[in-house]
């Protein structure tokens, strides 16, 4: 038995979680358990309190609203993974999620979990950001909406207040036949990504660019949406020339360095991903 | 030391324990019910020895609390095998197509390999090559090498098929 000893809570409605969260010493969120459970094993947190939220209802869902997801915190991957509206509405999600652990952890790992866990690597973090999410915090004074690009703070730091928890997602959708591409550099399959590239393009009948998201997971200590690349692509007409000069932007991005790869190695990643990416997401547009 | 009463359903048989709510899932099997065959490898979620099917889902039991699993469904490796309780009695068809295939040797990976095939074959019976070695990649075996695992996983496919069965 590993992890340190804590008292442990199962509210069973949002209220009571908030209620708890506010007024419990040092706790702690359980959602999936896939990161959090390891990191109590290894002893990286040691929460006075551990507040399971599995046994809240209402939190699991996909849905399709208003021209966009809704997408409940407590959704195991493994349902989004197959979820046919998902794989016809955004396909990148479902790419993305492929990525993501593996069957066993997936079937018990939440998006909620992972976007608040904020690894920078983590593949639903990217995808979010590439979309333009939006995230709903719920806190003792109600729901606050907030669009993805400010969620991540620092490293591994949400924009969540200590007594607030994420509890539902939004994801715009763009038109059908869009394009998409979700690539990652990875030592072995399923593991956190050296670097990963996220892309959503569409183009007009004439091969202009009309709307184009580039966003890089793994390669800094937050995901980057690359408004540089964007910018560079939008209104020129789609080409393999096009997408290298784009990609090459990537190489000025700063980067970290770590047991697995330099920066050097990172942002040469960011750029090859980032250009392959764009040249699949190309491939993948329908009118 | 903070504990809660849990009943839970393991190999189809009800059980009810008093367990310290820090206390794992996988620890709980092997320690308060001497379910040994799940075995513990890492403890926290990377080689895949400790797998078990959660309400008919793989799920690593050093990631879960014994307390999580409250009111729920576990099958463990125990509870593969048709009448796990009598030795002559032939095993599942999948540990028949492992042992023919040599698809073990210290056998330390085996439960883990076991439960997640199940879920593969229960959720795709026809699985190709690589479909089979994407499944296996949360599972790390350090002596048998994957490509017996693999043989024995397609083998075990053809198998159920020709008897007609579900995994």
């Amino acid at each position: 038995m590993k992890p340190p000893p804590f008292s442990y809570h199962d509210p069973r409605s949002v209220a009571e979680a908030v209620t708890l969260l506010s007024t419990l010493e040092n706790p702690k969120l359980l959602a999936g358990g896939q990161s959090l459970m390891p990191m109590l094993a290894m002893r990286f947190v040691l929460p006075d309190n551990v507040i399971d939220i599995n046994k809240i209802d209402g939190l699991a869902y996909i849905r399709e609203g208003q021209n966009s997801l809704e997408i409940g915190a407590m959704t195991r991957q493994r349902d989004i993974e197959f979820s046919a509206l998902i794989a016809q509405k955004h396909p990148l999600l479902r790419e993305g999620i492929l990525n993501v652990g593996h069957r066993q952890t997936r079937n018990r790992g939440t998006i909620g979990g992972s976007l608040c866990h904020l690894d920078p690597a983590a593949e639903q973090v990217l995808v979010c950001l590439a979309s333009d999410a939006t995230v709903t915090a719920t806190g003792p004074a109600g729901e606050r909406a907030i669009p993805f690009r400010d969620f991540p703070l620092a490293y591994m730091t949400p924009n969540l207040a200590p007594d607030e928890l994420l509890t539902a997602i939004r994801i715009p959708l763009w038109r059908p036949g869009h394009g998409y591409s979700f690539l990652e550099f990875a030592r072995r399959h399923g593991d956190f990504a050296v670097a990963s590239a996220a892309v959503l393009l569409d183009v007009d009948a004439g091969g202009i660019i009309k709307r184009a998201a580039v966003a890089l997971g793994g390669v800094a200590a937050v995901p980057l949406r690359m408004d540089a690349v964007e910018a560079m692509l939008v209104g020129q007409k789609a080409s393999e020339e096009l997408f290298r000069a784009a990609a090459e932007l990537c190489r000025a991005v700063e980067a970290v360095a770590d047991v697995h790869a330099t920066v050097e190695y990172r942002q040469h990643l960011a750029a090859v991903l980032t250009r392959r990416a764009l040249t699949q997401a190309l491939a993948r547009v329908t009118p | 030391m903070e504990t809660r009463k849990i009943a839970v359903t393991v190999n189809g048989q009800p059980q009810t324990r008093e367990v310290e709510t820090r206390l794992t899932l996988a620890d709980f099997l092997r320690h308060d019910l001497g379910l040994t065959g799940t075995h513990i490898g890492c403890e926290h979620g990377v080689c895949g020895a400790c797998t078990i099917l959660l309400d008919g889902r793989t799920a690593r039991s050093c990631l879960t609390l014994a307390v999580q699993a409250d009111g729920h469904a576990i099958d463990t490796v125990e509870g593969i095998a048709p009448n796990p309780t009598d030795k002559s009695a032939p095993m599942h068809p999948l540990q028949e197509a492992f042992r023919d295939n040599h698809a073990l040797q210290c056998g330390f990976c085996t439960p883990g390999m076991l439960t997640t095939i199940i879920e593969l074959l229960r959720d795709n019976p026809e699985p190709t090559g690589d479909e089979v070695r994407i499944a296996i990649s949360g599972n790390l075996c350090r002596c048998t090498g994957y490509q017996p695992i693999v043989a024995a996983t397609l083998d075990a496919a053809k198998r159920l098929k020709a008897e007609g069965r579900k995994p």
